[in-house]
């Protein structure tokens, strides 16, 4: 799942400077399982807006703003979207850039900043496990993942600096190279995984993915 | 003989660490260089160690050089990607250095320009892995080279860690990808050394030991509390009760090399900016 925090209203304000009609949109996927952008957040945004003399022309959540044939249904026509200035957006990176592509005649102002791929543990806890590499070497690693869970992204780690199991870089993490190698060595056949040289990664992924 | 001939002789070996200045006034740093010159046969010099923006160390190296004394290029992985790794390779080696030493380097928020963007585009193993490429003729994606360099190249290890078989797994795949010689953080326990020095045997390439000057027992505690170091209370003693702590540092100093001289190949003496002591910790070697 994304992870998204929302601004400061203070910058939000500032981004909405003369505009007084505003249409608010939210997300029913992430944002909302994030607590950033769902009908809860989406409802307190257009009262704090109002608050600041903004007129809310109307809210909506979409399903997925990421998926820009849902923008084309259920925004590009709305006829309270096309009363606005503005849209006011709680939605991540990908979400704000679909509606941006779609909807392009319209300000846009985005209040979530987009933070990282995040595993929940519960709400609020929410873990960087990975990074989208776009070259996974963790059939390699038992599982878990020293691109992005290693503060220095060694794949043939550790560094050597680690402190009590915690890594050097923050003592509040696990270093990922002692977890890895605990659970390679419970085998040896998966322990010669680890003596396996890795290569150099590639960070030259496709940016977009065409069927047809 | 050259530190390159050293390690591949029966001596033992010593080496020690130079910081570049913050800065450009070279002088002290050239100072100290020469009055260490002909009694240590390698001089690394850091590269913005502690993740703080200093002066280059490809740049001291060749003045080292030019000074007759055998520097050790330390290179990290923390600011400069494989294109800019390959080429500085290059350029040390024209420059007529050698010997290079390869580390991960500290993480930039530990350092004076937290924002930095950490790079770490390649590791420490790759990078040995880069470096013996390039001296077959070709670069990391296989285009022929005109003129190929040759290296001395060099790895660091932390004896002290936990788990050690970690350390040391890592430690032969160092090995594997040309790493000749590890330089190692410091040790104070001779229990330790002896556990780490018998593990070690048998890998083909020299180690030099890591030996820190311990200027006072704050110091000796801050490494102790902070840093994990076992630093026996012996020692803290020693230098809490002695009127001149930095000359107790010495004297321990002089001990612990003494003690390690008939079971290592060398010594890697950190004096943090006091290496103008080293001379009188070498005094004290017997
Ligand atoms: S190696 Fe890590 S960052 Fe890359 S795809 Fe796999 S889990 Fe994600
Ligand atoms: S301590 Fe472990 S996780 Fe942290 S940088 Fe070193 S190897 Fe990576």
């Amino acid at each position: 799942m994304i992870i998204t925090k929302q601004k400061e209203l203070n910058k939000i304000l500032e981004q909405l400077k003369g505009k007084s009609k505003v249409f608010v949109v939210g997300c029913a996927a992430c944002a909302t399982k994030c607590a950033t952008g769902g009908e809860e957040q989406v409802k307190a945004m257009a009262e704090e807006l109002a608050k600041n003399q903004k007129t809310i022309t109307g809210t909506i959540v979409l399903d997925t703003p990421c998926d820009m044939r849902i923008v084309k249904k259920d925004l590009l026509n709305n006829d309270k979207a096309r009363q606005a200035e503005s849209l006011v957006l709680l939605a991540c990176g990908a979400g704000v850039q679909s509606i941006a592509q779609v909807c392009t005649d319209i300000y846009l102002v985005p209040v979530l900043d987009t933070l990282f791929l995040g595993s929940i543990e519960r709400l609020g806890n929410f873990n960087q496990y990975c990074s989208l590499c776009g070259d996974c070497i963790i059939d390699e690693t038992g599982g878990l993942c020293p691109v992005t869970r290693c503060a220095k992204a060694l794949v043939n780690g550790p560094c050597g600096g680690a402190i009590g199991g915690k890594c050097e870089v923050n003592s509040d993490q696990d270093c990922v190279w002692i977890l890895i190698y605990e659970k390679l060595n419970k085998n040896t056949a998966h322990i010669k995984k680890y003596r396996k040289i890795k290569s150099n990664t590639s960070i030259t992924k496709p940016q977009r993915i065409k069927s047809r | 003989m050259t530190f390159k001939e050293a390690l591949k002789s029966k001596k033992f070996i010593i080496t020690a660490e130079l910081f570049p200045p913050k800065g450009t006034n070279i002088q002290p740093l050239l100072e100290k260089a020469r009055l260490l010159r002909g009694k240590i046969d390698g001089f690394n010099v850091t590269d913005n160690q502690r993740a703080v923006m200093r002066l280059g160390s490809l740049a001291i190296c060749r003045l080292l050089q030019e000074q007759g004394c055998d520097p050790i290029l330390q290179m990290t992985c923390r600011d400069r990607n494989r294109i800019a790794l390959e080429s500085d390779l290059l350029s040390a080696s024209v420059l007529g250095i050698e010997n290079i030493l390869v580390l991960s380097g500290d993480h930039p928020t530990q350092g004076d320009h937290k924002e930095a963007k950490p790079v770490y585009d390649l590791d420490p193993v790759q990078l040995l892995k880069t470096a013996r490429t390039l001296e077959t003729g070709v670069d990391l994606v296989g285009k022929k080279l005109d003129g190929s360099p040759q290296f001395c190249l060099g790895a660091v290890v932390n004896p002290l860690a936990d788990p050690l078989d970690l350390q040391l797994a890592m430690m032969e795949k160092k090995i594997e990808a040309g790493a000749e010689f590890f330089q190692t953080q410091p040790i104070f326990d001779s229990k330790l050394l002896e556990t780490f020095v018998a593990k070690t045997k048998e890998f083909n390439a020299k180690i030099l030991i890591g030996v820190f000057l311990l200027k006072s027992a704050q110091v000796a505690i801050f490494m102790k509390e902070k840093l994990g170091i076992n630093i026996s209370s012996h020692y803290i003693d020693r230098l809490q009760q002695a009127t001149s702590p930095l000359d107790e540092g010495i004297t321990i100093a002089g001990e612990l090399i003494s003690q390690m001289k008939p079971h290592v190949d060398g010594v890697h003496i950190m004096a943090l900016g006091m290496e103008e002591h080293i001379p009188g910790i070498l005094n004290k070697v017997k």
